[in-house]
């Protein structure tokens, strides 16, 4: 093509000096958002590409090598059509002109200018702190000296018994010096451990052979005869030998640059909630340089969230806000596992669980306010970290699982992992992570390593592993956070929908709600998709989500739905499909058997079975032959049993108080009227009721969505329970005493289900997300809200109770059933 | 219509849905005709290179399908399962002509699964 011709726009400059690991992950997701708007330079201080800064401690211990962190080969940025200068420091911004200028020079005019400057070691203010052989651990050259050093000398010291200095003196001490940590306060990792932690870490680590220092102020460094530093000396007079010095007491946001420029500091770049420097719109600034909302983070995690933000302005979609972020932190120390995150400390209105066994080397503290999981220090048994974290994140309320808190999340172990002493990482390489694509450990682990997988879609997707029930993740994830290190292992603090937006379900509900989006061409302009139409994952749950909010003006979108719910059967590995009609209750006569008889007969039914929900399943059913099968089945009066959607299943019951001897109460007649109710409704995914007609329980009314238990004086109503792929019993959400109660509570407690949880997620996971303690103030606590949301329901029953059977016997959608051409 | 004419009329483009596919019954196997959001029409083989799945039956999105059997995408225009999956069904000749779909059964070169 003659480009001659062609409209010339010409591209947008946009300039980034630093290029760490926030810069480039912005300038990543740039490229992702809007490739071809930007024409880009990077400058780097550092002669390397940009590599993973937290893996500099692996490195220093020798299990890592420089290539193995190195993140973004030269190629990448070439690939990319970035022009990158290493080696070169930037030292003048001028922002009248808009150009930066190099030590040497070297000149670049931007329109948008991206300050990624980072934050450079706190090198006390002693005597002695310029010696050679005193150097901060911050980057690929400190590392390469420490190396140096621990093949010359004997001694070293660290100063700072943070997270750095720690992993820095365990490196000396793998590498065979002799290493003390000296550190001002009492004990170790003040800011993220509580003393009864930090002194199991500190004991564990002395058994490595580290030696501490603590509430020990460094007044001097000694210079040797060599003219290197040869000891430390400490105000008490006190002196240790030291070849090297590593300070590790803390960081600075390197402002110099920004500040020379004038723009506002304040230990650190200031910022706006875009990322945008206040004092200038044009600059934007990002990573551990910065101070957003009066904090300076130096973890991995928020800083790729600002980087996701930063990008989606720089791409001009300005959607975006960064809120601040919150952290936790584990320490790269191979051996020990810590975690710690929140709140710990406590205070007046807080309230502390601890768990310690000093023995086992473990320790576990929660700490609670207003019944809310605020912080945690975990040491020896780091396994649940991410799930504190997640129920700190999503502010659930944990009043109900309290007294199981500190135990984990006891189905991480998982039906064929062995019992929850079964430890992810001890396990051979050949156990079977994910049953349902036979994925071993050593696959997903090599998988990781050979293709830097860092986020568990990745995982999914080359693996298979954890794609399919889902019910690995929890190990997926702890193989990850494993392999990769810690810091990726903290879970973003928004959880997208899926790759076709940034914003999370419960924003994707709110917006459809707010804005009254009826289509779903609307929502996805008006929230910015970023695909022309949506994915697999969220176009059905878009779907659902506009019925869910308009059920009486949404247009049902089929194409948009999985072929189970278009056809209205359930598709089977062959191509042909299944067929329940609906049994209500479980009750049937000999006329209704008849009709299912002759239907086989007719339809050469290869094969039938009594389904675990007290109904007739016929399978290997032609596509072709459904509308004729149906219109068999609708004229002997079955309707849909909906056993292929996201929607009311079945409702179980026993025989109760008609015909048991120990029935207390009608169970049957009371199972016909729910699911009279019910059935035809849409879900967030399956939705399965059961009524039992005494406390025995034959209708496993517990493992349900919701179950009733029928008692002499009334009625128990349960929640949140299912079997299958983890079994979990149902919470009680309370006692009623009248059959309508029954109704109104149940048609309350499903639609606060389908307006509050989201797409796919059933009530077992959704009550546990959103806390017991929740539902009943909405259902139970509140009688208004309880008659209003039973109220909400009924109206979006009236249009979902048409059976979808009978509608295509009659013609309705009858090309989806039929070839569009036969070809002899 | 002749054995030397390749383009069989198989019906008119309003008869497929967007975002979805119909099922044209061939001699060779069920073919495939999926319509995009933004009326592209293509044609594959009706069978997933995984297990065999009915393609037809799919999830149409962009230019890919998932496969209803274990969501395998697979792009329209190529046949060829989206990375990190390997394979592909067999793309047939396609095209619209004044709103009226035109097939070729010589599927196009680039896949040995016809």
């Amino acid at each position: 093509m003659d480009m001659s011709d062609m409209p010339q726009t010409k591209k947008l400059k946009l300039v980034m000096v630093g290029n760490g690991m926030a810069g480039v992950r912005t300038v990543e997701e740039l490229l992702k958002l809007n490739p071809d708007l930007y024409d880009i330079t990077v400058f780097g201080n550092e002669p390397h590409p940009n590599y993973n800064r937290i893996m500099l401690s692996p490195v220093l211990a020798g299990e890592q090598t420089i290539e193995q962190i190195i993140t973004h080969p030269r190629e990448w940025y070439a690939e990319n059509g970035i022009t990158l200068h290493t080696g070169k420091k930037v030292v003048k911004i001028d922002r009248q002109k808009r150009f930066v200028e190099t030590e040497d020079g070297t000149r670049a005019d931007y329109d948008r200018l991206l300050v990624a400057t980072g934050s450079t070691p706190f090198i006390l203010p002693i005597p002695g702190a310029d010696l050679p052989g005193v150097i901060g651990f911050r980057d690929i050259s400190d590392v390469e000296a420490m190396i140096e050093a621990s093949g010359q000398y004997k001694n070293a010291v660290v100063i700072g018994g943070g997270l750095l200095g720690l992993e820095a003196a365990n490196g000396f001490k793998i590498r065979g010096m002799d290493v003390s940590v000296v550190h001002i306060a009492p004990w170790l990792l003040e800011r993220q451990l509580d003393e009864p932690a930090a002194r199991l870490l500190q004991s564990n680590l002395e058994t490595k052979g580290l030696k501490f220092l603590l509430q020990k102020q460094t007044a001097e460094l000694v210079k040797g005869e060599s003219g290197r530093v040869c000891a430390v000396r400490f105000k008490d007079g006190e002196t240790v030998p030291a070849d090297i010095v590593v300070m590790a007491v803390g960081i600075r946001p390197n402002t110099t640059l920004a500040e020379s420029a004038g723009l506002h500091c304040d230990r650190g770049i200031r910022v706006n909630d875009t990322l945008q420097t206040v004092t200038d719109p044009r600059i934007y600034a990002i990573g551990e340089c910065v101070n957003h909302r009066g904090i300076a983070y130096g973890l991995v995690a928020p800083l790729f969230e600002q980087a996701k933000v930063c990008a989606n302005h720089l791409a001009q979609y300005g959607i975006a806000r960064y809120e601040g972020s919150m952290t936790s932190t584990k320490l790269k120390v191979t051996g020990i596992d810590l975690f710690s995150a929140g709140n710990f400390t406590g205070g007046d209105d807080f309230e502390e669980i601890v768990f310690q066994d000093a023995g086992r080397g473990s320790y576990k503290k929660l700490t609670l306010k207003d019944n809310k999981l605020a912080g945690a220090v975990l040491y020896g048994d780091t396994l649940d970290g991410a799930w504190y974290f997640e129920l700190m994140r999503d502010g659930t309320d944990v009043a109900d699982i309290r007294d199981k808190l500190l135990f984990g999340r006891s189905h991480l172990g998982d039906s064929g992992h062995g019992d929850e002493k079964t430890r992810v990482m001890s396990l051979p390489d050949n156990a079977e992570i994910c049953g349902c694509n036979g994925v071993c450990k050593g696959t997903i682990v090599q998988a990781i390593v050979a293709k830097k997988l860092f986020t568990l879609d990745e995982v999914r997707s080359h693996t298979k592993a954890s794609s399919s029930c889902g019910s690995c993740t929890g190990l997926v994830e702890t193989l990850l956070s494993a392999t990769v290190g810690g810091d990726y292992s903290t879970a973003p603090s928004k959880k997208p929908m899926c790759g076709c937006t940034d914003h999370t379900h419960d924003e994707v509900r709110a917006a459809i709600t707010a804005n009254s989006l009826k289509s779903m061409p609307e929502t996805m302009r008006f929230l910015d998709w970023k695909t022309p139409d949506g994915c697999t994952k969220c176009r059905p749950a878009l779907n659902y989500y506009l019925l869910c909010a308009w059920p009486t003006e949404y247009e049902d979108d089929a194409q948009s739905r999985y072929i189970n719910e278009r056809a209205h059967g359930n598709i089977q590995k062959d191509g042909t499909f299944s067929v329940v009609p609906r049994m209500w209750g479980g009750l049937t006569n000999p006329k209704e058997l008849r009709a299912i008889a002759d239907v086989a007969e007719k339809f050469k039914v290869p094969e039938m079975k009594v389904t675990g929900g007290q109904r007739i399943d016929l399978f290997g059913i032609k596509k072709e032959d459904l509308p004729a099968m149906w219109a068999d089945l609708s004229a002997a009066g079955f309707v849909s049993g909906h056993a292929y959607g996201k929607a009311l299943r079945t409702v179980k019951t026993c025989v109760g108080s008609q015909w048991c001897r120990f029935g207390t109460q009608d169970s049957t007649g009371l199972g016909v009227k729910l699911e009279q109710m019910t059935w035809g409704s849409w879900m967030p995914h399956k939705y399965k009721l059961a009524v039992s007609g005494c406390p025995r329980n034959c209708a496993e009314a517990t493992i349900k969505d919701f179950g009733v238990v029928c008692v002499d004086s009334g009625y128990e109503l349960h929640v949140g329970g299912n079997g299958g792929i983890k079994v979990r019993v149902t919470d009680l959400l309370c006692k009623v005493e009248t059959e309508e109660q029954v109704m109104e509570y149940c048609a309350a407690f499903t639609q606060l289900y389908r307006e509050e949880a989201h797409y796919l997620e059933r009530t077992a996971p959704w009550v546990e997300r959103v806390g017991l303690a929740h539902i009943k103030s909405r259902v139970v606590e509140d009688e208004a809200n309880r008659k209003m949301l039973a109220e909400r329901f009924l109206i979006s029953q009236k249009p979902a109770q048409i059976d979808p059977w009978k509608a295509r016997a009659e013609g309705v959608a009858s090309w989806e059933f039929k070839p569009l051409a036969e070809i002899a | 219509m002749t054995k030397d004419e390749p383009w069989l009329t198989v019906g008119r483009l309003e008869d497929i849905p967007k975002q979805g596919s119909r099922v044209i019954a061939a001699p060779g196997g069920n073919i495939a005709v999926f319509r995009t959001v933004d009326n592209e029409v293509f044609a594959l083989r009706d069978k997933c290179p995984h297990k065999g799945g009915p393609l037809s039956q799919g999830i149409v999105h962009g230019k890919k399908v998932a496969c209803p059997l274990h969501d395998w995408k697979i792009q329209l225009d190529t046949g060829i399962a989206v990375a990190p999956d390997e394979g592909c069904a067999a793309s047939f000749p396609v095209r619209v002509v004044d709103g009226v779909v035109e097939l070729s059964l010589t599927p196009n070169t680039g896949c040995p699964n016809h």
